[in-house]
């Protein structure tokens, strides 16, 4: 028995602990299991042993499964009968735990997630931890799987249905607390006692059963169609899933109705009904796309798996701010968060100290709501410096300009900064259009110059972009992500080129989106389009958001920079050049493709149809979706085939994290791989001949399709 | 194929269904076995040469379940010869029933039928069932279950009705229904209720608010905003509906159909039938259908099933003399009447559920009664009945005076 330690107190109560080797956290695997079965027949088979305590070693109780087994076994092309037997053993194990005629109770001194609360489910009693940093929780819906290890059946029958299915629906981890309030664990107690208290339970409980075992048990608040909640839980329930995913997210529905179907029958027929709705979900790409981009490789990006090897890590300590705007202010503050003394210089002191009062705003909120304390607080605003003095940068180690896009003003705070820094200082620029490799020409030391393009509002926006000049060296990336990882933020790292990555994508997006509703569709179908693919706001709303006149500019700018012209936007040009001279250009002047009444939600602005009368015939919905994501996919191809993305992580990540593109797919990249490339160069094609040439796939892309090459290995 | 004949129709009058409600306290087999007893009584029925009887029943459980008609029709002292079930069609039901008891009698099955259906939905609330279609989650989701009211309030808004638009139909129900009841144009099918003791309880329809204006009306509340928009009603439509930015909510208690309690049936039978009873044969089930319409508004169908029953029936919509469109929402008998392009003093001339509300499962043979009556007064010939029902269905009947 490798993985767990097994002793037998004076007390006769075995005291099972999880510790596996090699790992820093305990999961569940096949030599886990097998030693638990051997402990737990132990436990059975001996007369001597009065019952046990299951607990961990470690100080994670244990965190789930294993997601990149998960994902190789979809990879492997898994199907749904084969993905429903996938924890069959597990759950054998968990059944003999609470039929095996013993007491068994699980002290859970550490964090126990998805199989880790299972296990403890299983066990007769629960006795938690009241440490306030421990978690418990069932978090399977956000990889689009659900517990398949009897939680979505113990859990409703512990806690009755409407207090488990938010739990098994959004994923929510509990502080000890609010488990004990839940009665998701049946007592809290200090780290030292948890186990001696779980000791004490299992001695005086000899004859130990499952409620669910009981003859005459009744889930609490009841179950099926006539219990009492079930309008709520089940009708409402249902719809308010439905329109929240649109469709696209098979978890949420199928752990609704493993809890509808299962808790109306034995645990035993419940397991199977939770284990078949698990099988569709393993074997559905969704579930592989949110493990793959959103846990497995997002956590490699934080961890900076990108970065130049050989640079030795160090810390920004005082960083420069360049530019007290929205951007700069929100740099400012996620720095200051971060403990990173911060020089915030704009033109004026006024314009300075507006930046400084974004951070005394936020941090006057997170007072209100108790997520700081005051001396946090103080500390906080006190590390930010409003001033006009670029002196003040003296001693810095990075710098961030986010002044206004123009050459001319970059170029002289570039010169003007350089003057005041020191010789190791990495120069990055947060501009969302500017060529980086450009700018970089206005700097004394191009090398250490590069995009960092933060997302707005800053503090909420998880992604930093950065941007590789063609003269910036390894160690500036490497400073570069060092420093997106000390704002505990995802980086993606990508090429010099016009608009980069996320500016390209998402001006695809909403050059479709202003495209179709001058041929005359309706502007409601292109907005609910968007919504039912799964993006998280309209074409038209977000263009609302980022403003039509920078649309017009970063055009103007284009063309002036004499770009080719499949970055000069030219479809999308008549509506953004109409809705200028309107001067609608969006939420800032008060209406653009909507409208913002005081007091009232927005809505359509009803003069779009005076424009850009409706077609009497309009497109099926499916079309325009799939016209709103494969231009963005297809974009996103078109910047790995130009070198702008050496990485497909980086396309997926930053377009999920940065611009909305839907995470079902796994990101712009994964949505080709889950379509698959022939199919998704087909519809590109066929998009091409009704809707012009940029839907056109490349001679590469083509060949790639060909050989049927997908822009993942598979595991 | 023989004809089948209306021969003889009763019904209750409705009652408010909430707990101060005249028939609240009558329960669904008292009803329904009163309404059997009136009808037998009224023409000194031989109920042994009656063969079946069919009731409409949308919520059949509870004090409603375990076959209404077969038990009601023994309470009521019916010949034990006399069988009896249950169907449910939901809105359509009572229709629906007297259409199955004129094919069976078309068919040269029976000769002799009773058709109708009972809903105390005082006693047995709408929806209490837990059926698949709104409680099964997988069910839910892929047949898309909506409540009505917000199917409606769509219809209204892809139609362009604004809330004085239905309220303004709404005030012109309740008008011709107080008109009506008042002028006694439904006092030839009406039969009280009465209590255990023998005393009435109720002898005319009690919702009716003949005295409705815009004004009163302006103020109730949309009913269905909270459904929509908190439950996620509103944005599932959306995904069906994706032209439609949003669903104005425009239905109020007071523009929709008011939930009662009552029950009705239907004589019918052959022509040799009517001779062995004694009675004249009143009108000809001409002809009659039941569809399948959009399960997501559900409510669309009548149109298309007055289509398909003129057609089957040789007819144009000019050859209607009268219509019995049920009054669900005011939306839906304005669409109807948009779609066919029927004028309004054709429909519902007596008021219709709005006024008079619409127990569920009885509605479809109250509105045939009450439309075979108007054509005797008005000594008119054709009529057609329609209603529409939940998860996207629509039945009607034409019927031409003999």
């Amino acid at each position: 028995m490798n993985t767990l330690k097994f002793d037998i107190g004076q007390d006769g109560v075995a005291l099972i602990a999880l510790d596996l080797p090699d790992r820093p956290v305990n999961v569940f695997t096949p030599e886990l299991v097998a030693d638990l079965e051997q402990a737990v027949e132990r436990v059975l088979g001996e007369a001597s042993i009065k019952g046990a305590v299951l607990t961990s070693a470690k100080p994670v109780f244990l965190a789930g499964a294993d997601l990149k087994a998960l994902v190789s076994a979809y990879d492997q092309g898994i199907d749904a009968t084969t993905a429903s037997q996938r924890f069959a053993r597990e759950n054998a194990l968990f059944r003999r735990i609470e039929t095996g005629g013993k007491p068994f109770a699980a002290a859970i001194n550490g964090l126990a997630l998805g199989g880790g609360l299972e296990i403890c489910l299983a066990c007769h009693h629960r006795v938690l931890s009241d440490d306030p940093k421990v978690r418990v929780g069932l978090p399977e819906v956000t990889v689009g799987l659900l517990p398949a290890g009897g939680g979505t059946q113990r859990l409703p029958r512990l806690i009755g249905i409407e207090a488990a299915l938010p739990l098994l629906l959004d994923g929510t981890s509990l502080k000890p607390q609010q488990a004990l309030a839940l009665g998701v664990v049946d007592e809290l107690a200090s780290p030292e006692q948890v186990i001696t208290s779980a000791k004490a339970w299992v001695l005086a409980n000899p004859d130990a059963r499952q409620s669910w075992d009981v003859k005459g048990f009744q889930v609490p608040g009841g179950a099926g169609p006539l219990a009492p909640h079930a309008p709520r839980t089940f009708r409402d329930g249902t719809a308010i899933l439905k329109s929240k995913t649109q469709g696209n997210y098979p978890a949420p529905l199928a752990i609704l109705s493993a809890v509808y179907e299962g808790t109306q029958t034995t645990l035993d027929v419940a397991l199977r009904v939770e284990s078949k709705y698990f099988g569709t979900l393993l074997a559905n790409p969704v579930a592989r796309n949110l493990m793959r981009t959103l846990f497995i490789n997002k956590s490699a990006a934080d961890k900076l798996e990108r970065r130049p090897r050989g640079v030795a890590p160090q810390p920004v300590r005082k960083l420069g701010v360049l530019g007290a705007g929205m951007m700069g202010a929100g740099i400012a503050y996620v720095a200051a968060q971060a403990g990173v003394e911060v020089i915030l210089l704009d033109a004026s002191q006024e314009n300075a100290e507006k930046g400084k009062a974004y951070s005394a705003n936020l941090v006057k909120k997170g007072l209100e709501r108790g997520q700081i304390g005051q001396e946090q607080a103080d500390a906080l605003l006190t590390r930010i410096r409003p001033s006009t003095d670029y002196a003040l940068l003296d001693g810095c180690d990075l710098v961030v300009e986010a002044v206004f896009e123009s050459r001319a003003v970059k170029a002289e705070v570039i010169a003007r900064a350089e003057n005041q820094l020191p010789g190791h200082a990495t120069f990055c620029s947060n501009t969302s259009t500017l060529p980086i490799t450009g700018l970089a020409e206005y700097a004394q030391r191009p090398a250490q110059f590069i995009g960092m393009h933060f997302f707005s509002p800053v503090e909420r926006m998880p992604l930093v972009e950065i941007i590789v000049g063609r003269q910036t060296s390894q160690e500036t990336i490497a400073r570069a992500l060092d420093f997106v990882a000390q704002l505990k933020k995802t980086p993606i790292v990508v090429n010099d080129s016009p608009g980069f990555y996320t500016s390209r994508i998402f001006c695809s997006f909403i050059d479709e989106g202003m495209a179709m509703l001058a041929e005359g569709i309706s502007p409601a179908l292109i907005e609910n389009a968007a919504r039912l693919g799964g993006m998280a706001t309209g074409p038209l709303a977000v263009t609302d958001e980022v403003s039509l006149d920078l649309q017009l500019k970063v055009a103007t700018q284009a063309a002036e920079d004499g770009l080719e012209e499949k970055f000069r936007r030219l479809h999308a040009l008549p509506v953004i050049e109409r809705f200028n001279q309107l001067g609608r250009l969006g939420r800032k002047s008060g209406g653009g493709f909507y409208e913002f009444p005081q007091g009232g939600k927005k809505h359509l602005w009803t003069g779009l149809s005076g424009l850009y009368p409706l077609k009497a015939e309009q497109p099926e919905v499916e079309e325009v979706r799939n016209r709103l994501l494969y231009i963005q996919a297809l974009e996103s191809a078109r910047c790995v085939e130009e070198g702008v993305i050496d990485h497909p992580v980086d396309a997926d990540l930053g377009s999920i994290l940065g611009i909305g593109f839907p995470s079902w797919s796994g990101g712009a990249l994964s949505f080709i791989d889950t379509v698959g490339l022939p199919a998704f160069v087909a519809e590109c094609e066929r998009l091409a001949e009704q809707h012009g040439p940029r839907f056109a796939p490349s001679p590469w892309l083509r060949e790639r399709a060909a050989r049927n090459e997908t822009f993942y290995a598979s595991a | 194929m023989n004809d089948a004949f209306i021969y003889d129709h009763v019904r209750t009058p409705r009652g408010r269904s909430r707990a101060d409600g005249a028939l609240h306290e009558i329960t669904p087999i008292q009803l329904t076995t009163q309404t059997l007893a009136a009808l037998r009584d009224r023409s000194a029925l031989d109920t042994s040469l009656v063969e079946d009887v069919i009731m409409g029943c949308v919520m059949p459980i509870g004090e409603q379940g375990c076959n209404i008609a077969r038990v009601a029709a023994l309470q009521a002292g019916y010949a034990q010869t006399v069988a009896g079930f249950q169907l449910n069609r939901f809105c359509a039901s009572g229709l629906e029933a007297v259409n199955l008891a004129a094919a069976r009698v078309m068919a040269g099955e029976l000769d002799g039928v009773i058709g109708g259906g009972v809903e105390c939905m005082s006693r047995v609330a709408i929806a209490s069932d837990g059926g698949a279609c709104y409680s099964d989650p997988q069910t839910n989701w892929q047949t898309w279950y909506i409540p009505q009211g917000i199917g409606a309030d769509l219809i209204a808004t892809l139609d362009g009705y604004s809330r004085e638009d239905v309220d303004a139909f709404a005030v012109e129900s309740q008008r011709r229904a107080g008109q009506a009841a008042a002028a006694g144009h439904f006092e030839r099918s009406l039969t009280p209720v009465r209590d255990i003791l023998g005393d009435i309880v109720l002898r005319h329809d009690e919702a009716v608010r003949p005295a409705t204006t815009l004004a009163d009306l302006a103020k109730l509340k949309p009913a269905f905003t909270a459904l929509g928009e908190q439950s996620g009603f509103d944005g599932v439509m959306l995904q069906r509906y994706p032209q439609v930015e949003r669903i104005e909510h425009i239905h109020t208690g007071g523009n929709s159909s008011s939930i009662v309690d009552g029950a009705a049936a239907v004589l019918i039978g052959n022509r040799e039938f009517g001779e062995r009873i004694g009675l004249k044969p009143r009108a000809r089930i001409r002809a009659f259908v039941s569809l399948g319409s959009e399960p997501a508004i559900m409510l669309t169908g009548p149109a298309a099933a007055t289509r398909k029953a003129l057609r089957n029936a040789g007819m144009q919509v000019g050859d209607i003399d009268l219509f019995e469109v049920n009054e669900a929402f005011a939306s839906v008998v304005m669409r109807f009447m948009n779609e066919l392009e029927v004028p309004h003093d054709k429909v519902n001339v007596n008021g219709g559920a709005i006024a008079m509300g619409h127990p569920l499962g009885a509605t479809g043979a109250m509105i045939l009664g009450t439309l075979l009556d108007e054509l005797e007064r008005r000594d008119l010939r054709t009529g057609l009945i329609t209603l529409c029902a939940a998860a996207g269905m629509a039945t009607a009947t034409i019927i031409e005076r003999v």
